[in-house]
């Protein structure tokens, strides 16, 4: 695998090498000292378009788990604001000669454009409500952690699928992996055509019980004041995964920041049901493998990656 | 009234076009002919190998089509201010090299041609630059903004062919009202882009699967075909004249049809890229393939195909929009909305269309010169007396579209890189010669 762009550059097996890969090193995490030498002296540039906490912070940690170096580059505050083009940025930064870059935007295809401009190794973040791919995978990745295997299983994606790159990465991975997929909410926000991804449509959660995961999705505030939902109250009522919805033996993930109250009661968030802070667990140790599998990948085929602690 | 088509200075031609082979669909010719052009006029039209050479250059015919040259109502010329994506000269050169003796520039440009002392000075420019006869369409309301009819009596008088806000719709009912009673001082067709913004928002493709397995907004057809059934419906009542731009879907089709059904006075266009590619073509991304409206639906594209056949679609035009390099190298969201046009427009109807029996050649040529007549302008024709508006054309002639460049000063083609057949080698418009294919033999090797 040269760049992760989408969740379509991989098959199941690659999915579970992944996963796989995930797993050794989510033992070296449990570790005193975590890091390991398997990407020393190799450059990850992390280029962020949009705010992100947790996605950028977990790559740099997977990066610098990985021994690599890192360096961030935010889009405010940089030559982005006074002009420069996308293009201009990679070829700059591609001088420095980083060896990937992880690169988050608002606009669907930018990984795929940056690729065709810079000879380092791409790694989708986000681009805009296309894909969110490293996200897919730990997700995956949690769920067999969790219940074993995804085949067969019965999955919910809840809220507003139509603004979620999370949401078409997940239906994408989810459905690679053997489970089937329902997509849920508001008809406004459930996009046309949605169908032709291989998922069910539902527009109520009448029969939500059906589910063995329910991944919720964030809903925005902004939604409201663009008119999708008439209010966030009257979403609440009629999509919120709340106590009274949840069954005990189902599952809840959910992408994070969550808001209470809204796409999920607080409850529920704090249920034994909730995967969401192993999800963000699982972000370190899957960006670890993918920056693993794109830089070392050949070499990785052959032999494992070397899992010593790196001397002081 | 000032003429409507204007060119800058040329020699007339004098040729003798030896055994060509004449399709002129409308003058019933479709054979072998010597034809003969005298001081830009075609003086004589004979049998094969029968016209006496004279003092004029000798054309070699053989194995080529001669027809009558093709007529673009729907070009952006990108004049005044934009001049970095195409000018007058660049944008005439492409034109002729794709074997058009006459175009339409639309207004929509910085500033706007909303005014007479703006027209006056774009065409001023054209009768030095033009290669081919242009002629401009003023817009319909101030600054394209939708709130105040221009002067459409003056704008007339100074030879504006007719009136549209292309790239816009006319969102107010009651401003395109106006401007239809209006249309009975100022005559010219109105032209319409139609959207309803409130429908196609913030989209930049074809709302439907592929849409939505990209994250992309997207713009319905009924974004489209709302418009064109609200247009007809005043056009009807006001007894106005109008001309639907660029029509992209099924039921923008079926809305022209009823309309024509009820006697309104209706006319519309369909561009080689609706009738040719879908929104498939989009799911690279690549910005070449963003315009509005956008590619939709086989279904559609199959439903344009029918009513180009049928004449529900009258003619054919480029919407030939070109952008600069790095304006379209962005990712696609952010990309200006437009492709050029003029310079494949023949060749990727005749390949796609002509050549698997889709079309007839009569029909794409007919279709290719009937822009013309719906904006009262002289159809091109191959008759005697005749002012010589021409395409020669080698129908065999295969070539990769893009593969020496481009006549405009733009190349966001859609068509770049797909191979073509026929190809337009000479282009004769209003009676001088305004491209030629540029034939180079390497001596020596």
């Amino acid at each position: 695998m040269r760049h992760l762009i989408s969740i379509e550059d991989l098959d199941r097996e690659g999915i579970e090498r992944i996963v796989a890969q995930a797993q050794r090193f989510a033992e070296v995490s449990d570790r005193e000292i975590k890091k390991v030498p398997a990407l020393r002296g190799r450059m990850v540039l992390n280029l962020f378009y949009e705010a992100s906490t947790r996605t950028r912070s977990s790559f740099e940690l997977a990066a610098k788990r990985l021994s690599a170096d890192v360096v961030n580059f935010a889009a405010s505050g940089s030559s982005v604001e006074k002009g420069e083009s996308l293009k201009d940025t990679i070829l700059t930064l591609g001088a420095h000669k980083p060896d990937a870059i992880v690169i988050r935007t608002p606009w669907a295809g930018s990984a795929e454009l940056v690729s065709q401009w810079t000879s380092a190794a791409i790694v989708n973040a986000g681009d805009g409500k296309h894909e969110h791919p490293t996200q897919a995978l730990l997700d995956v990745y949690t769920l067999i952690r969790r219940i074993g295997s995804l085949d067969g299983a019965n999955i919910w994606i809840v809220g507003d699928v139509a603004h979620s790159r999370v949401a078409r990465s997940n239906i994408l991975a989810f459905q690679k992996m053997g489970a089937r997929v329902t997509v849920a909410g508001p008809p406004t926000l459930i996009p046309r055509g949605i169908e032709a991804m291989g998922c069910e449509v539902r527009y109520t959660l009448d029969d939500l019980g059906e589910a063995d995961v329910v991944y919720a999705l964030r809903m925005q505030k902004e939604r409201m004041t663009e008119a999708w939902v008439p209010s966030l109250r009257e979403y609440a009522t009629f999509y919120q995964v709340n106590g009274r919805r949840l069954g005990s033996r189902q599952v809840l993930m959910h992408p994070g920041p969550v808001n209470r109250g809204i796409e999920l009661s607080g409850e529920v968030v704090d249920s034994p049901q909730a995967v969401i802070t192993a999800q963000v667990e699982a972000g370190v140790v899957v960006r670890m493998a993918v920056l693993y599998e794109i830089l070392a990948g050949a070499r990785a085929t052959q032999s494992a990656p070397n899992l010593e602690p790196q001397p002081a | 009234m000032t003429d409507l088509l204007i060119q800058g200075p040329n020699a007339p031609a004098d040729l003798l076009i030896r055994d060509v082979h004449v399709v002129a669909p409308r003058e019933r010719i479709d054979g072998r002919h010597d034809v003969r052009v005298r001081e830009g006029v075609v003086a004589e039209i004979g049998e094969a190998g029968a016209l006496e050479a004279d003092t004029a250059e000798i054309v070699d015919g053989r194995g080529r089509h001669l027809m009558p040259g093709f007529v673009d109502p729907h070009v952006h010329l990108r004049t005044p201010g934009q001049e970095h994506k195409e000018d007058l000269d660049t944008g005439t050169r492409a034109a002729a090299a794709g074997g058009f003796v006459a175009i339409l520039g639309m207004p929509n440009t910085d500033p706007v041609v909303d005014s007479a002392p703006i027209l006056r000075s774009l065409r001023d420019a054209a009768a030095r630059e033009a290669r081919i006869p242009v002629g401009f369409l003023a817009s319909i309301t101030r600054g394209l903004d939708g709130q105040e009819l221009t002067e459409m009596g003056e704008l007339r008088v100074e030879g504006a062919v007719g009136f549209t806000d292309d790239g816009r719709p006319v969102v107010s009912a009651g401003m395109l009202r106006k401007a239809l009673q209006y249309q009975r001082l100022a005559g010219g067709v109105i032209a319409l882009h139609e959207e309803d913004p409130s429908l196609s928002g913030r989209g930049c493709m074809h709302e439907g699967a592929v849409s939505t397995a990209l994250g992309v907004a997207g713009i319905p057809s009924v974004s489209e075909s709302t418009m064109i059934a609200r247009d007809a419906a005043l056009a009807g009542y006001e007894d106005g004249r109008i001309h639907i731009q660029h029509l992209s879907a099924r039921e923008s089709v079926d809305a022209v049809a009823a309309a024509k059904a009820q006697g309104i006075k209706v006319t519309c266009e369909a561009s080689p890229h609706h009738l040719l590619l879908t929104h498939e073509d989009v799911r690279s991304l690549d910005t070449r393939f963003k315009m509005n409206p956008p590619l939709r639906t086989e279904d559609d594209r199959r439903a344009l195909i029918d009513a180009l056949r049928d004449g529900t679609v009258d003619c054919v035009a480029t919407d030939h929009a070109p952008h600069a390099r790095d304006e379209k190298e962005v990712p696609f969201e952010q990309a200006p909305m437009g492709v050029t046009g003029l310079e494949t427009s023949f060749a990727v109807l005749h390949t796609e269309l002509v050549r698997p029996g889709v079309l007839s050649l009569g029909t794409l040529i007919e279709r290719m010169t009937a822009g013309a007549s719906l904006f009262d302008l002289p159809t091109p024709t191959i008759a005697k007396e005749a002012p010589a508006n021409l395409a020669l054309v080698d129908l065999d002639a295969v070539w990769v579209a893009g593969e020496h460049g481009w006549e405009s000063r733009s190349d966001n083609s859609c068509f770049a890189g797909r191979r073509m057949q026929g190809r337009v080698v000479m282009t004769v418009a209003a009676g001088a010669v305004a491209f030629r294919e540029r034939a180079f033999t390497l001596v020596g090797s």
